[in-house]
């Protein structure tokens, strides 16, 4: 279990929880619902917000919203 | 001959194509106008569906799904769940990006559950196929029970087939989702209490969503929800996860998917450069050079040809028309307040010319993306940067530019502080006082004063603007939650038909919304300017008609004792503490119309007989106090002057705009207020240190 804010740049996991009843539902609507693969793609130059590919999917999300998503690690 | 009508919603995800069916199907045949009481624009258009039957399209805000949490999603959620709603439609479309379908059907599969007529339009299914995403429409369309229609909106291709498909289509027939498998003893109840079958249109009711419910079914509701523990929130969650595994069932039967990375590889080199922490950065700049040029520069012929039209036409006017009050009303209220309205149209048009450009591509969203941190601390966000900077060059096209920020707070703080950057029409009020106050030669180090105070002056509209904004951050409540988790579009090719919609939009929205209140308030001046009180103007007529240079001192005691003369001279003891008298003060009055006409007025007060700056400096820097003798224009009177002008809304056009993108008068008054507040402090604090 991470926060999708201590993702490493092309780090990997899949989609578990979303500790924000708003910020669930804004991403369960653009289709990133729980299951899924999620990458962090890039960091923006003062390293935030960053972008992740979800399916095929590039979003911009705010590390202090990033800190409310929590993503499954494989293979740890 | 039409002689039927029918209404059409068109609706889909944020970059899904849907302006550009909306632009194919109606062409010019389309207008802005407004949902009352708030401040989305209601794009509408006609076209004909076949020779009989005539569609009325309206064109909805990109939605991802019918809960509203945005003011534009609520405006599609209220159109499409209210039969009551004028503009409910007979049929919605829904248009879907081909290579992105799973989003799209979120939307999609609750107006199905609603049970309305719907038709999927899917979009450029032949790039996603280039792509390696091979879609059966044929089984989406069976899986779906709706028709599925493959177009290319930009191609104008299966527009017909579209058409056809929208006269023939029927009620769907399946239910993608029941909700009450989730929740049945609630549903039912709630069906019974709504008098209405259909599952979905209740569950959202008891969601808290205005769903056409009197008042008495919206308490019986809410006391069923209570006595249910029926949790809005959690159960729309539930339900959305619920409802994206029957999607994900129906796509799994009719899409092969070869894992599209073609198009992301593509996108995420471009992204290698354009989000670089250098590069990225020297690539906006060169961005907004461009933006800049074109707004500075590049309208400059085109504005040119505009005023030089119409002072011809003016001219005209003046020496055809019989003599009088009429022919004054006509060239100096009505058509100087139209050349006042039309001289911005190269401005919008270069303007949304490149925004639309850069949005299409998808550039937009990494500008964003690069410069959020740096402006949330101000309370603004990545989006606010091109209209905060485009105020440099004119507040009016800039202001209208903050309708692509999404959170309405910070679209509303966007939008007060823009007027507080140094527009292109503070730059000859401050070239005429800087060049009266210091000689060209002056230097200090390698850099000539002149240069250094005037770029001073437009960092201090900059950081006025940030400042304000990051006051502004506290002051204003968020009514709505913002909506920060946004979508990076892959880059494509931009559309110029896009493009020229655009441009053709805002200008209308800028000269039928906001000309208007620009042609009224233009009016107002000019009567206060050309009317005195009885027999005023005669007296002066006679007692200066033999002087030397009758006819540049007539004018000037003409304006002397009008009605905008005789208000310059009452709010005289209010500006004196900033070091002004009142022939500055008819200026104040007279150049509310635009900063720049301080320039004129004060030629005309001044009786220099021409509007060049050089002779009106010299006639300036020779005028004295009225009272003491002395010189009049000191550098605190210069200072506080420019202040002035920095600080505070001598604009209608602004103010016009502001009520036209704010939808009210509130805003723009809050901001006059605001301005001139800031503009006679700081002209009264810098006066009072340096005389």
């Amino acid at each position: 279990m991470k926060k999708l804010s201590e993702l490493q740049i092309g780090e990997k996991g899949i989609l578990s929880s979303v500790e924000d009843d708003f910020l669930e539902q804004q991403l369960l609507e653009m289709g990133v619902t729980p299951g899924q693969v999620i990458e962090l793609e890039r960091k923006s130059p003062f390293k935030d917000p960053i972008s992740i590919l979800v399916s095929n999917l590039l979003l911009s999300v705010r590390l202090s919203d990033a800190d409310k998503i929590i993503i499954n690690i494989e293979n740890e | 001959m039409s002689s039927k009508t029918m209404k059409i919603a068109l609706a889909g995800n944020p970059n899904s194509g849907k302006s550009t069916l909306f632009n194919s199907l109606t062409g010019l045949n389309q207008q802005v106008g407004n949902y009352p009481g708030i401040t989305v624009d209601k794009k509408t258009g006609t076209c004909n569906l076949s020779s009989e039957i005539k569609a009325e399209i309206i064109d909805l805000p990109g939605t991802y799904s019918l809960y509203p949490k945005s003011l534009d999603e609520k405006v599609s959620q209220d159109i499409l769940c209210d039969i009551t709603n004028l503009d409910y439609p007979e049929v919605t479309v829904i248009i879907a990006d081909s290579s992105n379908l799973r989003k799209s059907l979120l939307l999609l599969t609750q107006i199905i559950d609603l049970k309305m007529k719907v038709v999927l339009a899917l979009n450029m299914l032949d790039v996603s196929r280039d792509l390696g995403i091979v879609i059966d429409k044929d089984v989406l369309s069976e899986e779906l029970g709706i028709p599925v229609v493959s177009i290319n909106a930009r191609k104008h291709e299966g527009l017909q087939n579209l058409k056809d498909i929208i006269l023939d289509v029927s009620t769907p027939k399946k239910t993608i989702f029941s909700v009450s498998t989730l929740f049945p003893v609630l549903i039912a109840e709630g069906n019974n209490i709504r008098g209405k079958e259909n599952d979905y249109a209740t569950f959202l009711s008891l969601c808290k969503q205005k769903l056409n419910n009197n008042s008495a079914v919206k308490i019986k509701l809410e006391v069923l929800s209570k006595d249910e523990g029926f949790n809005p929130t959690r159960s729309l969650a539930t339900e959305t996860v619920r409802r994206y595994k029957e999607i994900d069932k129906i796509l799994a039967k009719c899409i092969g998917e070869n894992i599209a990375l073609i198009k992301r590889n593509f996108t995420k080199r471009i992204d290698d450069l354009l989000l670089h922490p250098v590069l990225g950065y020297l690539f906006f700049l060169l961005v907004l050079f461009f933006v800049f040029q074109a707004i500075f520069s590049w309208s400059q012929l085109p504005m040119e040809w505009i005023d030089n039209g119409f002072s011809f036409f003016s001219n005209w006017v003046a020496t055809n028309l019989p003599q009088g009050m009429l022919n004054d009303l006509i060239v100096n209220g009505i058509l100087a307040g139209l050349g006042g309205i039309m001289i911005f149209v190269p401005q919008i048009a270069f303007l949304f010319a490149f925004i639309a450009f850069l949005e299409d591509t998808g550039y937009m969203a990494r500008v964003s993306f690069i410069t959020d941190k740096i402006l949330r601390g101000f309370g603004l966000n990545g989006r606010s940067i091109i209209p905060l900077l485009s105020g440099a060059a004119c507040a009016v096209p800039a202001i209208m530019s903050a309708r692509t920020i999404s959170s309405s707070k910070e679209r509303l703080i966007t939008i007060f502080v823009v007027p507080l950057m140094s527009c292109s029409a503070r730059l000859p009020v401050y070239t005429l006082i800087i060049s009266m106050m210091i000689p060209e030669t002056a230097s200090w180090g390698m850099f000539n004063v002149q240069g250094l105070v005037m770029m001073a002056f437009y960092l201090l509209g900059f950081i006025a603007a940030l400042l304000t904004a990051f006051v502004l951050k506290f002051i204003i409540n968020q009514k709505e939650k913002g909506y920060y988790v946004m979508e990076m579009p892959s880059y494509k090719i931009p559309d110029y038909k896009t493009v020229i919609y655009t441009i053709i939009e805002k200008v209308k929205v800028f000269l039928f919304d906001a000309g208007k209140i620009i042609i009224a308030i233009s009016i107002v001046l000019w009567v206060l300017s050309s009317y005195a009180p009885s027999g005023a103007f005669d007296r002066i007529e006679q007692e200066y008609a033999n002087v030397e240079n009758a006819e540049v001192v007539v004018p000037s005691k003409k304006l002397e004792v009008s009605y905008a003369g005789m208000i310059g001279k009452s709010i005289e003891p209010a500006i004196k503490p900033l070091g002004f008298d009142w022939r500055i003060g008819i200026s104040l009055i007279t150049s509310f119309a635009a900063r720049e006409v301080f320039v004129g007025t004060m030629s005309t007060i001044y009786s220099v007989g021409g509007t060049d700056i050089y002779s009106i400096k010299q006639k300036l820097k020779s005028a004295k106090n009225l009272e003491t003798g002395e010189v009049f224009f000191t550098t605190a009177v210069g200072i506080s002057l420019m202040l002035f002008y920095a600080f505070s809304m001598q604009c209608m056009s602004t103010i016009a705009v502001v009520y036209r993108e704010t939808k009210g008068w509130k805003w723009p008054l809050i901001q006059l207020l605001y301005m001139s507040v800031l503009a006679y402090m700081s002209s009264f604090i810098a006066y009072s240190i340096l005389s």
